[in-house]
């Protein structure tokens, strides 16, 4: 007699579980205890086993899928029985089969890596509130309300929900800049180039990366931070810096960490992302939100492509957008839409702190003094350059090796300047 | 233009009627010698004699019918009610006969009569003489219930109300007769069936009529002065429902709250909130709040009184809490 093969509940804490690979196909046959498909779950992937004899006579739920524990992924049988009573009816195969296709953001048109869309959870798991205004305003701007946070009343999400996340994804004019010197020609042809291009890549969330979505969001809401420090040695960019300042130019040692930061962000594109929800928006381009103190605040201008200018425009750049915000006359496009932000209180002695990130960013770097410390080398005592840099990275879209790892990269360009070049 | 009362643009409006049209005649308990227990009717037996200006018996229902019986055979009446807690027993006359008889004879009579009084609570009436009743009248077919909120509209609506050719309830608010507007000296008319604009504003809009127009004024002030921007809108006429400019404004704001000093339930507010929800469901974006008078008998005791009552402190809480504020 058939029966249906539903989700197993695989570990204790499994809610849902990915079909990877279904390793029957519909008419092959099974013995109870071979492996049916393989299935990730939020703890590892594993062979889901039979428990019945027969024939695979339908898979009700594709490769690739999530599906919630409990539900119906196939029907075994004898090889010519009646199974239609079996199958799922619409409503019941709804959150299996019709996974709600989710719209593909107006702004972005980047491919997904994902083949068949899996279901929402989200969409699944909670009822979704949104005003009436709300729910059109979604309807006429293609915001997903699925990635929004609402802020009325249990959560409704409301008119200035939605305008708030059209004021982070407007699209970014490029920013308009200063007089372009020859030289910056190659960059900016990069730029247009890559203006072309999609300006994110949309990287579908593991059922592990899910999972610590969740849970991190229980610990610590709504971003959960973590924090990792390294002790740079900045004798060579001291040194650059003191040749550079003879040579009346005004480059910083800030503008060195931008840039630093840049280069270090193009190699790690986990940590140039912001968390979307379901998903995690990974940046093509390098806009560097860089923190101003104002009398009564803060406010971050952005270096648009920051990874792309030579060092003496972002040096112009850097400091025309702190003037013009601490005189308040930046437009909104210079303060938004930057994909990741330094905050740097070395010139006020600070000499390690943590910085709390800016969303949607996933992470800021909070930049320390560069101070002349005593250090060890080879058992003997001299003295160095040193600055500490804590990054600050949001746990649902990367981990301390990522974290880690961006900051060696940061360390090396730092302590090598030429790499920069 | 002149500054005068309320209660001296209705005198206006009463006395340049009965002027104008000799078939307009006023009846009520204490027009004439009295000049009106809110002295609405000052001089008018003095200049229009016994005949124009009737002082009748304490009969509500008797001189009700026969203001009836006089429309239907040609004349103008205006029947003072010395409140319209007094209505009540006029009620089966103005329902089953002045409401109706234009339909039930086949168009063959048209009530021209006006119904007016004070509504409302004033202060310390207690439960049987502070009564809103207004959604009583509006809720039946083949009246006309008009509620000005200023003298300017007060004279320009009841010259409206007498010329019209249907029963019309004519809402005095009871506190407002001392209350000061301009009002021009000529003849103007304000048409029944049309809203208007009392403040405009962007972050919320109010609706509100009579007495409680001047509610949302003094909660608009306070609220401008946190950076709050309030349109008020006073429908004027409670049916026909002008709800037009409603909408505008709901689309334009996104957000509503309905003043009413009648009770909250199935009063008018509840169908104005009806009505929003209906033609700009999606323009909302909190549901429509109501702030009314308390559901219980209009307490005797002053404090209790003013808590019955909506309060511009109350307006203000209810559009914080549209706005998302609190």
């Amino acid at each position: 007699m058939a029966s249906r093969v539903v989700m197993p509940k695989l570990s204790d804490t499994m809610e849902e579980g990915r079909i990877l690979r279904w390793i029957k196909k519909e008419g092959d046959p099974v013995e109870t205890g071979q492996a049916l498909a393989e299935v990730e779950t939020d703890k590892a992937t594993v062979e889901m086993e039979a428990y019945t004899n027969g024939i695979v006579r339908k898979i009700v739920a594709a490769e690739g899928q999530f599906v919630k524990v409990g539900q119906q992924i196939a029907v075994i049988g004898t090889a010519d029985e009646d199974i239609s009573a079996l199958l799922p009816g619409p409503a019941a195969a709804a959150p299996v089969e019709s996974a709600p296709a989710r719209p593909a953001p107006v702004a972005d048109a980047a491919p997904r890596q994902v083949q068949a869309a899996p279901a929402e959870p989200m969409a699944a798991g909670r009822h979704l509130k949104a005003s009436p205004l709300a729910l059109r305003m979604a309807a006429e701007s293609g915001v997903d309300l699925k990635s929004l946070r609402g802020t009325g009343p249990q959560g409704r999400i409301i008119k200035r929900d939605i305008e708030a996340a059209l004021a982070t994804d407007a699209p970014q004019a490029p920013s308009a800049g200063s007089a372009v010197a020859p030289q910056r020609s190659r960059a900016l042809a990069m730029v247009a180039a890559r203006d072309a291009a999609p300006e994110s890549q949309e990287i579908e969330l593991s059922p592990v990366r899910r999972t610590i979505a969740k849970r991190l969001v229980q610990s610590k809401g709504p971003i959960p931070h973590f924090y990792l420090t390294i002790d740079v040695a900045m004798d060579r960019v001291w040194d650059a810096y003191k040749a550079l300042r003879d040579q009346k130019s005004s480059i910083s040692i800030n503008d060195i960490v931008i840039k630093a930061t840049a280069l270090a962000l193009r190699q790690h594109p986990d940590i140039n992302a912001s968390f979307a929800g379901d998903h995690v928006k990974q940046f093509a381009r390098v806009h560097i939100g860089m923190a101003v103190a104002l009398d009564d605040g803060l406010i971050t201008p952005v270096l648009r492509d920051a990874d792309l200018k030579p060092l003496e425009e972002i040096s112009e750049e850097a400091r025309t957008l702190a003037e013009r915000a601490r005189a308040r006359t930046l437009q909104p496009s210079e303060y938004s839409g930057a994909t990741f932000s330094i905050s740097n209180l070395g010139m006020m002695g600070i000499e390690q702190f943590s910085a709390i990130i800016n969303p949607p960013e996933a992470a800021i770097l909070a930049v320390g003094a560069v101070r002349q410390v005593p250090i060890a080398v080879d058992g003997q005592v001299t003295v160095g350059y040193r600055m500490k840099a804590t990054l600050s990275v949001d746990h649902r879209v990367a981990d301390g090796a990522s974290g880690a790892r961006f900051l060696q990269t940061l360390k090396r360009f730092l302590e090598h300047p030429l790499l920069m070049a | 233009m002149p500054l005068i009362s309320y209660r001296d643009a209705l005198n206006q409006a009463l006395r340049e009627e009965l002027r104008r049209d000799p078939n307009v005649f006023l009846m009520g308990e204490e027009v004439g010698v009295y000049q009106g227990a809110y002295k609405v009717s000052k001089g008018l037996l003095q200049e229009f004699g016994e005949r124009r200006i009737i002082d009748t018996p304490i009969t509500e229902e008797g001189f009700t019918g026969v203001g009836i019986g006089a429309a239907m055979v040609g004349l103008r009446p205006v029947i003072e009610m010395m409140t319209w807690n007094f209505s009540l027993l006029a009620m089966d006359q103005i329902i089953n006969g002045a409401a109706k008889m234009r339909y039930m004879s086949g168009g063959q009579f048209k009530i021209p009569i006006v119904v007016r009084g004070p509504g409302g609570a004033a202060h310390q009436l207690a439960a049987q003489h502070s009564q809103s009743i207004e959604s009583w009248y509006a809720h039946v077919p083949g009246l006309k219930v008009v509620a000005p909120s200023t003298p300017y509209d007060a004279k320009g609506l009841l010259k409206s109300a007498i010329r019209d050719d249907d029963p019309v309830i004519f809402f005095e608010g009871e506190t407002l007769y001392g209350s000061k507007g301009e009002v021009p000296a000529e003849d103007y008319t304000i048409p029944i069936g049309v809203a208007d604009i009392k403040r405009e504003g962007t972050d919320v809009t109010l609706v509100a009529w009579s007495k409680m127009v001047s509610v949302a004024m003094k909660a608009a002030e306070t609220l401008a002065a946190e950076g709050i921007s309030c349109e008020i809108v006073d429908p004027r006429s409670l049916r026909p429902f002008d709800d037009a400019p409603i909408l505008a404004s709901v689309r334009k704001t996104n957000r509503c709250v309905i003043v009413e000093e009648g009770w909250p339930y199935v009063g008018l507010g509840a169908q104005i909130a009806y009505q929003i929800q209906q033609a700009a469901f999606s323009d909302l974006d909190a549901p429509v709040t109501r702030v009314t008078g308390a559901d219980v008998p209009m307490p005797y005791a002053k404090n209790l009184e003013h808590m019955a009552m909506p309060s511009p402190t109350r307006v203000v809480a209810a559009v914080r809490e549209v706005l998302y504020l609190d």
